[in-house]
């Protein structure tokens, strides 16, 4: 496109994949990837890749609390509260 | 001001997240736990400073981080652990992309299914604790840049380049777990 210099290459765009896919990127450069992904179809595919990877680590990441934990937190903060009871700190003075 | 006797309806729904960052964390069950625990505990205290209505979230990661910075990670040290080699940008794209799948996917999307959670969960343990915990930070958590950057105390400048860094090193070590199966070729 004569006189069109907002025209970034292969390696600018991918050079940005992650500021694109974390929306960090000002809108104009932002604009300017989006429209080099709608006319370049291994750069859009590498971007499709790295988002699947987030996805992926997102996804399998997941572990089960074990139910003695939560057992053991609401103990700890239930004591924790009998004790400031006992010591009469709550702000207002009132019981609870 | 919170107030702290809805403290725990508050908060409980954040403990699955917040265990799953301890245990990439610490690495050990044991020790998670009693970091979970040491967090809420901390946060307890300190909830009718808590800002009702703001990022109550980023504020229990914040004790998180710094509860494990300041007493877990002291026992663990490993000062040849804040370094990391540069890898190149789209480490795993570049070794697994090229063919067409079945079923429209592309063939590396379809790879992607076959690594396990032990595998993710490994190869973002085996990166170093700051790396680790950006990453976690922002892909398993969500949180923006700056977001982590109030988290981790540290500018955004530096939260960027831990994440960037930080996960062409998960990448590289995914791919190793690729080729240890078989399922891409090693390069």
């Amino acid at each position: 496109m004569k006189g069109d210099d907002t025209n970034i290459n292969c390696r600018e765009a991918l050079h940005r994949v992650y500021h694109f896919l974390d929306g960090e990127l000002t809108p104009e450069r932002r604009d300017q990837i989006a429209r080099h992904l709608d006319r370049c179809s291994p750069c859009l595919r590498a971007f499709g890749f790295e988002t699947e990877i987030r996805r992926l680590v997102a996804d399998r990441c997941r572990d089960e609390v074990p139910e003695e934990l939560r057992t053991r937190i609401a103990a700890v903060i239930d004591h924790e509260h009998r004790q400031r009871a006992k010591a009469g700190g709550f702000a207002d003075g009132a019981e609870r | 001001m919170a107030d702290q006797a809805t403290f725990a309806e508050d908060t409980t729904s954040f403990m699955g997240s917040l265990y799953t960052a301890a245990l990439r964390m610490t690495r050990n069950p044991s020790d998670a736990q009693d970091l979970v625990q040491e967090t809420y505990l901390k946060a307890y205290r300190g909830y009718e400073g808590f800002e009702a209505g703001t990022n109550l979230k980023a504020w229990l990661y914040r004790i998180l981080t710094n509860t494990f910075i300041n007493s877990y990670r002291s026992r663990q040290r490993h000062p040849e652990e804040t370094e990391l080699d540069d890898i190149e940008e789209l480490y795993l794209f570049r070794r697994m992309s090229g063919r067409d799948g079945s079923m429209g996917r592309s063939a590396e999307d379809e790879a992607l299914d076959w690594i396990t959670d032990e595998e993710v969960k490994v190869g973002l343990e085996s990166l170093p604790e700051t790396f680790r915990m950006t990453v976690l930070l922002a892909d398993v958590e969500g949180f923006s840049y700056k977001e982590i950057a109030d988290i981790m105390d540290v500018p955004i400048g530096t939260v960027m380049s831990r994440l960037h860094r930080g996960r062409r090193a998960l990448e590289k070590a995914l791919h190793n777990f690729g080729v240890a199966r078989g399922l891409v070729a090693a390069q």
